[in-house]
């Protein structure tokens, strides 16, 4: 494995003792598909572009009380919002445009 | 510094017990978590009083030395310093959010009466991801036009990016890493960069096309020629065809805006022209014309 890959993952082990997490919720996730785990050399990994995701996974589920379908539900919603919102910002530049035109 | 009614912000009466306090600040927190409204500053103000309120209401020490002193915080220095606290940490139960997340500091009040941030005094072991940090960028359409480096200075750290081609007016880019230090080691938050473009004399812009509106010349547009036009490439010849009609359009296929992180894309140019009638004729050019309309 070359040293840009390892470079690249976070050790599932280390990423639970450091938001004091059981490595069950890693699996729940991993399970429900919001997240790919790696396995390397009997270790479980996570990609290092996961980690916002994850850290918001951890939030959703420890802090605000919201169970695994709820999560799902919610990242689903969130990004039909930024779909939208991206949408939005093409519609002003378009009318925008067009007033411009007059 | 004003007094700032915590009971009030999450809705409970003064003998609310841990449990009505859990739940007031559960339900207001799925409410106005940053995570769950993205780019929104009311939330997140919002947000941030809540967890505040629950930082202290749901703490029997400090609930019990805000309800003696909240009113009257001048006082309440008397009462306990920082300093002790952190010797002295309280046991805490409740939850509470990362630092990173409240969107920032508490407010004076609090500080003043329990000398600084919670986090200071607790969860010492407990990393937390560094703030996100907001920012918004100008840019002319020309810059906007070709990949390029930009330096900025971000919370006093200077920072140099790269802009790609083709970024959309109003569109967000993430810098990972560059947002607020991580607490107690943990990583740093991200830079949000938002991209204001400014309107470009004479072209525009539409997606990753672009429109420009020419005046030609009568003679050009009944007996044809060359015309040269200002693009965001440089100066372009074009060839105008014989009896040009006013108002018609050309396309020139990927001589448009290029495609935002496609390398080599381009969209396309409209040249859309307006036929100037010439005014101040001689009486030779009258002439000239009337035969024309005869013939």
């Amino acid at each position: 494995m070359d040293a840009k890959r390892i470079n690249d993952l976070i050790a599932v082990n280390e990423f639970c003792v450091h938001h004091n997490i059981e490595i069950s919720f890693i699996n729940l996730l991993q399970q429900n598909g919001l997240i790919k785990v790696s396995i390397i050399e009997s270790k479980y990994f996570v990609e290092k572009e996961q980690l916002p995701q994850l850290e918001k996974y951890v939030r959703f589920y420890h802090d605000l009380d919201i169970n695994l379908e709820g999560i799902e539900t919610i990242c689903y919603l969130l990004q039909r919002i930024e779909i939208m919102q991206n949408e939005i910002i093409k519609l002003k530049n378009r009318l925008h445009f067009y007033d411009a035109h007059g | 510094m004003t007094f700032i009614d915590y009971y009030k912000i999450l809705g409970i009466e003064k003998k609310a017990t841990a449990v009505d306090i859990k739940s007031a600040y559960r339900k207001l927190a799925r409410k106005y978590h940053p995570d769950l409204n993205p780019n929104d500053a009311d939330a997140k103000k919002n947000f941030q009083q809540i967890n505040e309120a629950n930082e202290v209401l749901s703490d029997p020490e400090k609930r019990k030395k805000y309800d003696k002193y909240g009113k009257d915080w001048q006082h309440a220095e008397q009462f306990e310093n920082a300093k002790q606290y952190q010797e002295h940490p309280s046991d805490f139960s409740g939850q509470k959010y990362s630092r990173a997340q409240s969107g920032g500091d508490f407010s004076d009040f609090f500080e003043s009466m329990f000398g600084g941030s919670a986090n200071a005094g607790r969860n010492r072991q407990v990393k937390f991801r560094g703030e996100d940090y907001n920012a918004q960028l100008q840019l002319n359409l020309t810059d906007a036009y070709q990949t390029h480096k930009q330096t900025l200075t971000v919370n006093g750290r200077r920072i140099r990016i790269t802009i790609p081609a083709g970024i959309e007016n109003g569109q967000t880019i993430k810098i990972s890493g560059h947002g607020g230090s991580g607490i107690n080691g943990g990583p740093n938050g991200d830079l949000y960069i938002t991209f204001s473009i400014a309107d470009h004399p004479g072209i525009n812009r539409l997606g990753n096309d672009l429109y420009i509106h020419i005046d030609l010349e009568l003679y050009a547009a009944v007996l044809g020629g060359e015309i040269t036009i200002d693009t965001l490439s440089g100066k372009v010849k074009l060839k105008v065809k014989p009896e040009t009609q006013n108002g018609s359009k050309v396309k020139l296929k990927g001589k448009g805006f290029p495609v935002y992180k496609s390398d080599g894309q381009f969209g396309d140019l409209y040249i859309s022209y307006t036929v100037k009638i010439p005014t101040n004729l001689t009486e030779r050019q009258k002439s000239l014309f009337a035969e024309l309309s005869k013939s």
